[in-house]
């Protein structure tokens, strides 16, 4: 098998603006996605032992955000063909409810790869993931007919502080959240915590609310935020604004989950 | 002999186990699978309590010092000691090597200058009186060896080809069936072995001449055990009438080995679904408790914990942490799909908790796809709250070795009783790459170690060329090794004969000799660079590749990457082919395996820089381990690599591979972890894998236990093949393990 940086030699790679994805010739190639990198074992996006593909580019920028790197560039170009086979190779481990995990950046912007993807694990018998913030372009009937379940990453439910927070416009999740809504897809609710900014009560009790509104929402987690993705911006030559904010402690937002989604969780 | 009876039978399935010496035969006739969970598990009793207490004090002490106290006016010998207790009226299983508990033996056969070596490190001295002896009458199997050697051996030796080989300290890796003692008694295991040395007449050639002085050594040694026992108030003569009698007389069995022997690996067998058949058969009866029970197991590990050899510096830098390797072989399927694992399979693990984790006995469990899920589940959370147990691929060793084979040392099986191993250290394969660059010369001493190596003068190293050399490299390193190898076990049977654990092996047993190879990720991370990347070499005046320049990107082992694992695929089945070309002592099978345990960082030391980058010192990779920080796809596909490097008739001695996770990146809770473990295991067996050792921890709690080991005085954790303190560890071999990829979280 002839892996990523040998196509990437074939295809060659070179910056391309933000969020669109340049092939030689500038021509938008549909089969050839864009990824930052393949983690073949992630136990904690989605159920079971799952392979986690990272897909390149971004149009949110969270101040958050632990992958800087997946943000801009072309990353390594790769067919749909050839990634289909690489994740295969983990299929003994996905016995037990695991699959494939699709992530990013943003998965959902690159909507013609991503659906190829999907319908070819599904082909497969695959169970797949979507690890998304719903920043997408549209197209997500086609992406959720092979999608078994959603991990909807909620940035924040009030629009001003959701821009505030990631630089984009609180509509174009509340437009894949309706796709999701239409398709039936189960959904997990996931939420970043940092202290100051989004662990407040208040704010809390909101996005309770918000959840409230989502469809067919199977399990809320509460991810507390982290400082590891730091140096990452120090390497891309960019200011990172949460310069000086602590990590989450995990026990208290093991806290916040248990007494603000307490219902979600114990259903499944 | 005809149909053998005992009043101490009572109650089990008769079959062919009453006829001749064949223990599968009774566990198959008898052996009552369990399917359940571990609810059923008793705690520690206060007997229990009270003598691990007494020896959490002596091990903390033995932690601080090195070693407690070594006997050095016996060495030793299956009943030259005093009988010794930790606390007598507690003790339910009685017997320690020597008249105190943790003092430790000298023993001279394998060779007095290592002997007096480590006597010196830690500031004692050998009685006068034996020292004479042992230098003026006796010689031993390191001057047998060094006797015999021959120069193009001594020179591989001193250049790091070949390293550690058992020629100055016991071979080990033998395992008694123990098991028989309890099921016959040593009277009828006597009377077996006078009727097959009476049947061992003929032309007396070497070999017949050779095995039956041995069986006449057998003998007598199964005497000395009886007599040993008795000395404790034992008696071994006939079969164990209960579970207390059948645990005690097993460890008497196991214990005569460890006071006769120091062999590197003495490894304890399969022995607890065995025992219990007979606990099972006492529970049933009402003669037994289920607390009574897990007292004799867990007092028959404390035993197991206390086992130790003294040993040399020069050793402890192989094999880090004073492992001693009693393994035990848990679980398993039998050859017609019911399982081996019993309810005595879930107290041997639960030991770990009522006794907390322990490097040793250095639990291993038989992983088949086809275990009971409940005993899966029980596996993996042992795994993940004690860094304590291995797991071994049941489903390929058992069309090799069928339903009654136990591991030895780290990951070598052999069928109990029926089969036993000559140790063969290992071949440093990273080294062998260099000398195909180098014409055969030693990049480190500038020496010719194998002979007829054109060496290549190209600019950019070419791989045909290179590969071409490396397959001569081979040859010769296997002939050599081979040859290396006859030697040291003509002289390991000659002048150290483990008498007491042959007797508990039939009489024409079949032998395995085991090759091993260290340097695999590195040999083949190299091999990969030079036909996907440039690489030039830096030459020095003497026109030795001392360093390598390289240029681009090359695939890696340990990325699911076919290109590279390739060739880890091709250079394991090179060199053994070229084994098995050449003939071994006493018509041994050949063996190999990937596995370094702690000195892949001796050998690092020892092998200058390679073409994957690696630098002139830096450790080796362990085992089968992809390189530490190389495998960058995650876990899983690092684990699909090693899957591939195969087990049958070529690695058939053992793949080894450690994987380190920490815990938040296994799973948010205790229930998810569990079930991703076990998805993983049975992931990575189905392919046909053989060995993984899990560590579920972090760094920092490591990096944390090397400035404050006092914080914690039981940290275990799973080094190629086998659990260590982390504390016994060398500060290099400590920070070698950290620097390991530890699967994180994304």
């Amino acid at each position: 098998m002839e892996y990523d940086f040998v196509i990437a030699d074939r295809l060659g790679t070179h910056k391309c603006p933000d969020g669109v994805f340049l092939c030689p010739g500038g021509k938008e190639i549909s089969l050839i996605g864009h990824i930052h990198s393949v983690e073949s074992m992630g136990l904690v996006d989605g159920p079971g032992v799952r392979a986690v593909v990272f897909l390149q580019g971004c149009p949110l920028r969270c101040r958050y955000c632990h992958n800087p790197d997946t943000q801009e560039g072309c990353g390594t170009a790769v067919t749909a063909e050839e990634l289909t086979a690489r994740l295969l190779r983990f299929r003994p481990y996905f016995k037990r409810g695991g699959g494939v995990t699709f992530s990013g950046g943003e998965p959902l912007m690159q909507p013609e790869f991503l659906s190829e993807m999907l319908r070819r694990l599904h082909q497969a018998g695959i169970h797949t993931c979507l690890d998304t913030a719903g920043a997408g372009k549209g197209d997500y009937e086609a992406i959720l007919a092979n999608t078994d379940l959603v991990l909807f990453d909620v940035k924040h439910e009030d629009p001003d502080d959701y821009h505030v927070l990631t630089g984009g416009d609180i509509l174009r999740p509340q437009a894949f959240v309706e796709a999701v809504r239409k398709a039936g897809v189960p959904m997990w609710v996931r939420h970043v915590v940092v202290p100051g900014l989004t662990d407040g009560e208040a704010h809390l009790a909101a996005l309770r609310a918000y959840v409230e509104t989502l469809p067919r929402v199977e399990r809320v987690e509460l991810l507390p935020y982290h400082t590891l993705g730091v140096e990452k911006y120090a390497a891309l030559g960019r200011p990172y604004s949460l310069e000086g904010v602590p990590d989450m402690d995990k026990a208290r937002c093991a806290a916040l989950e248990e007494k603000w989604f307490q219902p979600w969780n114990r259903r499944v | 002999m005809g149909m053998m009876a005992y009043p101490q039978w009572y109650g089990f399935h008769g079959g062919q186990w009453q006829r001749t010496v064949d223990v599968r035969s009774f566990i198959q006739k008898n052996v009552t699978p369990y399917d359940g969970d571990e609810g059923f598990l008793a705690g520690p009793t206060q007997r229990t309590r009270k003598v691990w207490a007494k020896c959490e004090e002596l091990l903390l002490q033995e932690l601080k010092e090195g070693i407690l106290d070594v006997e050095t006016h016996i060495v030793s010998g299956i009943d030259n000691f005093a009988p010794g207790y930790i606390d007598k009226e507690n003790e339910v299983i009685v017997g320690l090597q020597t008249d105190v508990p943790l003092k430790r033996i000298v023993s001279l056969y394998g060779g007095t200058r290592m002997a007096k070596s480590a006597l010196e490190q830690y500031g004692y001295e050998l009685a006068p009186e034996i020292a004479a002896h042992f230098s003026e009458y006796r010689k031993t199997h390191n001057e047998g060896v060094f006797d015999a050697y021959p120069k193009r051996t001594r020179d591989a030796r001193h250049a790091g080809l070949l390293t550690g080989l058992p020629d100055a300290y016991g071979r080990g890796r033998i395992i008694g069936d123990y098991r028989r003692v309890a099921l016959y008694g040593i009277d009828r295991l006597v009377d077996f072995k006078k009727q097959d040395l009476e049947e061992l007449d003929g032309p007396m050639d070497e070999e017949r001449i050779r095995l039956r002085e041995e069986v006449a050594e057998q003998i007598r040694a199964l005497g000395k055990m009886k007599a040993m026992a008795a000395r404790y108030g034992v008696d071994l003569s006939q079969p164990a009438a209960n579970a207390h009698e059948a645990v005690q007389f097993l460890y008497m069995a196991y214990l005569a080995g460890i006071k006769e022997n120091n062999g590197a690996a003495t490894s304890l067998g399969r022995t607890s679904s065995f025992l219990d058949i007979y606990i099972q058969r006492d529970l049933d009866r009402g003669l037994l408790t289920e607390e009574g029970a897990q007292e004799l197991m867990d007092q028959f590990i404390i035993k197991l914990r206390l086992v130790r050899h003294l040993r040399t510096p020069e050793y402890n830098e192989l094999f880090g942490g004073d492992p001693t390797w009693v393994t035990e072989s848990i679980g398993g399927m039998s050859i017609n799909g019911k399982t081996l694992v019993t309810k005595n399979s879930f107290r041997c693990l639960h030991t770990l908790t009522n006794l907390g984790s322990a490097p040793e006995p250095n639990l291993t469990v038989l992983w088949s796809e086809h275990l009971p899920e409940a005993f899966k589940r029980y596996c993996a959370k042992m795994s993940i709250a004690t860094d304590s147990i291995q797991y071994e691929n049941d489903d390929v060793m058992r069309p090799v070795y069928g339903d009654d084979y136990a591991i030895a040392c780290c990951v070598s099986a052999m069928r109990v009783g029926k089969q036993m191993q000559f140790f063969g250290a290992r071949c440093n394969i990273a080294k062998c790459l260099l000398y195909a660059i180098n014409g055969g010369v030693d990049e480190r001493y500038g020496t010719t170690i194998v002979p007829g190596i054109e060496p290549i003068t190209d600019e950019v190293l070419d791989y045909e060329t290179v590969r071409a050399n490396y397959d001569k490299v081979l040859a010769y390193a296997a002939e050599l090794y081979a040859d290396t190898v006859n030697i040291i076990h003509y002289m390991h049977d000659k002048y150290a004969y483990e008498a007491s654990q042959m007797a508990l092996h039939d009489t024409h047993v079949e032998r395995l000799t085991a090759f091993g190879i260290a340097g695999l990720s590195v040999a083949a991370d190299s091999l990969s660079a030079i036909r996907y990347a440039k690489v030039r070499p830096i030459r020095n005046e003497q026109g030795i590749a001392v360093d390598f320049v390289t240029e681009g990107e090359f695939p890696k082992y340990g990325n699911d990457d076919d290109r590279a694992d390739d060739e880890a695929v091709y250079v394991v089945r090179t060199f053994s082919s070229e084994l098995k070309k050449h003939p071994l002592y006493r018509n041994a099978i050949h063996t190999l395996s990937a596995l370094t345990i702690t000195s892949n960082v001796m050998y690092g030391k020892k092998t200058g820089s390679t073409p994957d980058g690696r630098k002139l010192g830096e450790p080796l990779a362990p085992g089968a381990n992809p390189m530490h920080g190389r495998d960058v796809n995650g876990a899983l596909a690092s684990l699909n690599s090693v899957a591939k490097i195969p087990y049958r008739d070529v690695c058939q001695d053992g793949v080894s591979n450690t994987f380190s996770i920490v815990p938040d990146a296994l799973g948010k809770d205790e229930a998810q972890r569990e079930d991703h473990l076990v998805a993983i295991l049975d992931g990575y067996f189905s392919q046909g894998a053989h060995h993984l050792n899990v560590n579920v921890l972090n760094r920092e709690t490591l990096l944390d236990a090397m400035d404050h080991p006092e914080k914690y005085p039981s940290l275990t954790i799973r080094v190629s093949g086998y659990a260590v303190n982390f504390n016994r560890l060398s500060r290099e071999q400590q920070e070698e393990v950290i620097r390991r990829t530890f699967h994180t979280a994304v």
